[in-house]
């Protein structure tokens, strides 16, 4: 059987659709968007529609997409944007910022850096179904004034590793009282789950192009018109002044195509990956010892996490890589250390440091998925140290 | 679009703006773009992700050979734009109980000045070095401006707008000397000039794919591995690339890139040569017309970049009338603003002159006939615009 790949959290191939409308930027309308003649006005012409399809993939205005180089970049720029603009204006106070605890490191890491700048951080906590705890969000927000007025709030639409998805719009309205700003990563969530800027009710929203089938290399920030965001990078004054750099054409019309096609397909998409996940969770129901993690809360209709207590998640990514399946421990960022997300959720230590990310895709078959399950009831079969229960 | 009739032949001479995507460096960025290619995210463990992995260190060691620096030196980026923030920001951060002061050229790019500016109102210091009328700044012009508390001397290998070769070594010597770090913004020379890291003793060296015929949207942050020269990280996250720089890596990106940088260096003795006999050609075209002048001399500057200012012609006039050709009259980034360049000006160019200014860029892609083609429709246009607008 040819090599499984169920590692679609991590990355996605490119749709073939989306590297046909690639192509023909790379050598032959490959002219500078910022360069006034012909050749600039094709590339400049190609990002517009690019932007004006990442923008109604979120119900946004073009106008309001900052393209990056990826989610990451749209992370910091929106949480280093907002921040050090407060911080800019001289004898400015520093804001509180409120993270949730599951949050991507693109965003736990710019928080804590804007934190050792003066920004006092506060992790918000979430239930062992890995969601947000809104008592704790009000508290956090309303209850403790002393500590000062809230600047920035950063809570992800559907997390990474457990694919659990927040409920943003009820995030929002406590955000939106108290007069903070709220920034959401979706960067997980693109072309998974159905976006609308003004339902979620954010003020700031990242997206990426890869997760969907469409280049790496290519994101977005897309932010509210009355916000004023420092920019991250310095130089060119492209993307409204907001991130400087000549704009990868090619890049950026893969991202459009992929927007147009997730948009396009999604109910169809999300029916193929629910059923297949549906598929995938009733097999591993019968490995004796598994545990599914966050199984009662609504996640991504494509990512399961499944933990085999008393083996090593890294070993049992290779141990499945040996015999054809990619998955992955967590993040792909993170390989081989222990889940932050887990631990946050409160999971005993031998769950967390036994779990497995499985994240299917649209190449995915129902016999993928078969045989994968299969794979895996073998390798739990073999538990180390069988003394262990 | 234009209501005008698109003109037949339109001749591409924007290479210094950015270039078309080598055939060779397409094939190896396609291996990296189909299911059946190597595409898993390179921080994946599992055997796809390792796969990624190894390309991408193949890449880097590709990058690393063009502009002699060690594999583990190249930090990825997503650009020119993003190196260069990376290194002013990242030095300037990481050496605050050092000083805060800065040393660069008013004729940088923009990358470079506006992540001063950024710098300036972060508290930093900076002195902005005057060159001469062709461009280059004067060792002795850095001597007189380092400081104790100098933390980076930033100054560009060849100017984008008119071409010029900064004694980049020379300076460098200097600024070390006195303690100073030092940042080159190689971006257009690699490819057209050799670019030595070592000889020229840059501590951070910022280049870009796209600049010789690579994919638009990767570049690196080259950084000398050596005691003190330490870089805070702009972008965090995942901890990507030792932590320097986060995000997921772009693989098809930086395959093109090191495919990219392999072959330029391979074409760069035939190609500069070429490339020298062509500008040759038009210096000599464009400099017969009267009121023409050159605003670096070919001993001083790369030969693909001719940049020519024409007295009493209108510039923007002058731009319209040449509609078949791809020409800028300064860099790209600054196509869409309105006043002359900042970099002519800073040359003691007057408003009207900076205005009249073509920069003229050559490439792979570029033939005899191309250049004369040009040199006749830019000396018939420059007639033109005298004859229907006499000089006052």
């Amino acid at each position: 059987m040819a090599y499984v790949y169920l590692d679609h959290n991590a990355t996605t191939p490119l749709d073939p659709r989306v590297r046909e409308a690639m192509l023909p930027f790379l050598d032959q309308s490959f002219g500078n968007a910022s360069s006034l003649h012909r050749a600039g006005r094709l590339a400049r012409n190609a990002i517009d529609g690019a932007r004006a399809e990442v923008a109604a993939l979120c119900g946004a205005e073009p106008g309001q997409v900052v393209f990056t180089s990826g989610g990451t970049e749209a992370d910091n720029l929106a949480l280093h944007g907002v921040m050090d603009g407060v911080m800019g204006e001289a004898g400015a106070a520093p804001g509180r910022i409120l993270v949730s605890a599951v949050e991507h490191s693109a965003v736990l890491e710019p928080a804590r850096r804007l934190a050792r700048r003066g920004h006092p951080l506060e992790l918000l906590p979430v239930d062992g179904e890995c969601r947000l705890d809104l008592a704790a969000l009000d508290a956090a927000l309303f209850a403790v004034q002393s500590r000062g007025p809230v600047r920035l709030v950063s809570v992800m639409l559907a997390n990474n590793e457990t694919g659990v998805v927040q409920d943003i719009p009820r995030v929002a309205e406590r955000v939106r009282a108290a007069g903070a700003l709220l920034h959401v990563d979706a960067v997980q969530a693109t072309g998974k789950l159905p976006l609308d800027l003004a339902a979620l009710g954010c003020h700031l929203l990242s997206l990426s192009a890869h997760k969907m089938g469409g280049p790496k290399g290519a994101g977005a920030l897309v932010v509210d018109r009355a916000i004023a965001l420092e920019p991250l990078l310095a130089g060119g004054g492209q993307e409204h002044g907001l991130r400087g750099g000549t704009e990868p054409t090619p890049q950026l019309v893969g991202f459009g195509v992929a927007a147009v096609l997730a948009r396009a397909e999604l109910p169809e998409r999300t029916a193929r990956l629910l059923a297949l996940r549906t598929r995938l969770e009733a097999a591993l129901a019968g490995i004796a010892g598994g545990v599914a993690i966050a199984a009662a809360a609504g996640r991504l209709p494509n990512t399961v996490q499944f933990a085999l207590p008393g083996f090593d998640g890294a070993a049992l990514v290779m141990a499945l890589d040996r015999k054809g399946f990619a998955v992955a421990t967590g993040s792909a960022c993170h390989s081989g250390k222990p889940s932050h997300v887990l631990a946050a959720m409160g999971l005993p230590v031998a769950v967390a440091q036994g779990a497995i990310r499985i994240s299917l895709g649209l190449t995915n078959t129902a016999a993928d998925v078969d045989a994968f399950a299969a794979a895996l009831t073998e390798v739990a079969a073999n538990r180390p140290g069988a003394n262990w229960t | 679009m234009d209501h005008r009739t698109e003109p037949e032949r339109f001749v591409y001479l924007d290479y210094a703006a950015t270039t078309p995507v080598d055939p060779e460096v397409a094939q190896a960025m396609c291996g990296c773009m189909t299911a059946e290619g190597v595409w898993a995210n390179p921080a994946s463990t599992h055997g796809p992700g390792r796969a990624a992995r190894e390309l991408v260190e193949t890449a880097r060691a590709q990058v690393a050979r063009a502009v002699n620096a060690q594999p583990d030196w190249v930090v990825w980026t997503s650009g020119a734009t993003e190196s260069n923030n990376l290194a002013l920001k990242g030095f300037m951060r990481a050496h605050r109980k050092r000083g805060k002061h800065l040393i660069t050229v008013k004729t940088e790019h923009k990358a470079v000045l506006d992540a001063a500016k950024w710098l300036e109102r972060d508290g930093c210091e900076v002195t902005y070095l005057v060159p001469g009328a062709d461009g280059r700044v004067d060792p002795a012009q850095v001597a007189a401006a380092l400081r104790d508390d100098t933390v980076v001397v930033a100054v560009m290998l060849v100017n984008n707008e008119i071409g010029t070769v900064q004694p980049v070594a020379e300076i460098a010597a200097l600024a070390h000397a006195r303690g100073a770090l030092v940042h080159v913004d190689a971006v257009q020379a690699l490819g057209k000039t050799p670019v030595d890291m070592v000889a020229l003793g840059a501590d951070s060296l910022a280049v870009s794919a796209h600049k010789c015929y690579g994919p638009k949207g990767i570049g690196a942050l080259v950084v000398r591995r050596a005691p003190g020269v330490v870089l805070e990280a702009q972008v965090h996250g995942g901890g990507q690339e030792r932590g320097m720089r986060s995000g997921t890596l772009p693989t098809h990106q930086i395959v093109g890139f090191g495919a990219a940088a392999e072959k330029a260096i391979a074409l760069l003795p035939t190609e500069r040569a070429r490339i020298a006999e062509l500008r040759a050609l038009l210096e000599t075209r464009l400099g017969a017309i009267p009121g023409a002048s050159i605003n670096c001399p070919a001993a001083h500057g790369v030969p693909h970049i001719l940049s020519v200012s024409f007295e009493g012609v209108h510039g923007e006039a002058l731009v319209a009338d040449l509609a078949e050709l791809a020409i800028s009259t300064g860099s790209a980034c600054s196509a869409a603003t309105p006043e002359p360049s900042y970099v002519l000006r800073a040359l003691g160019r007057d408003d009207l002159t900076a205005a009249a200014t073509l920069r003229i860029s050559m490439g792979r892609g570029t033939s005899r006939d191309d250049v004369e083609f040009a040199a006749t429709r830019i000396v018939a246009a420059v007639a033109r615009l005298r004859a229907l607008a006499p000089a006052a």
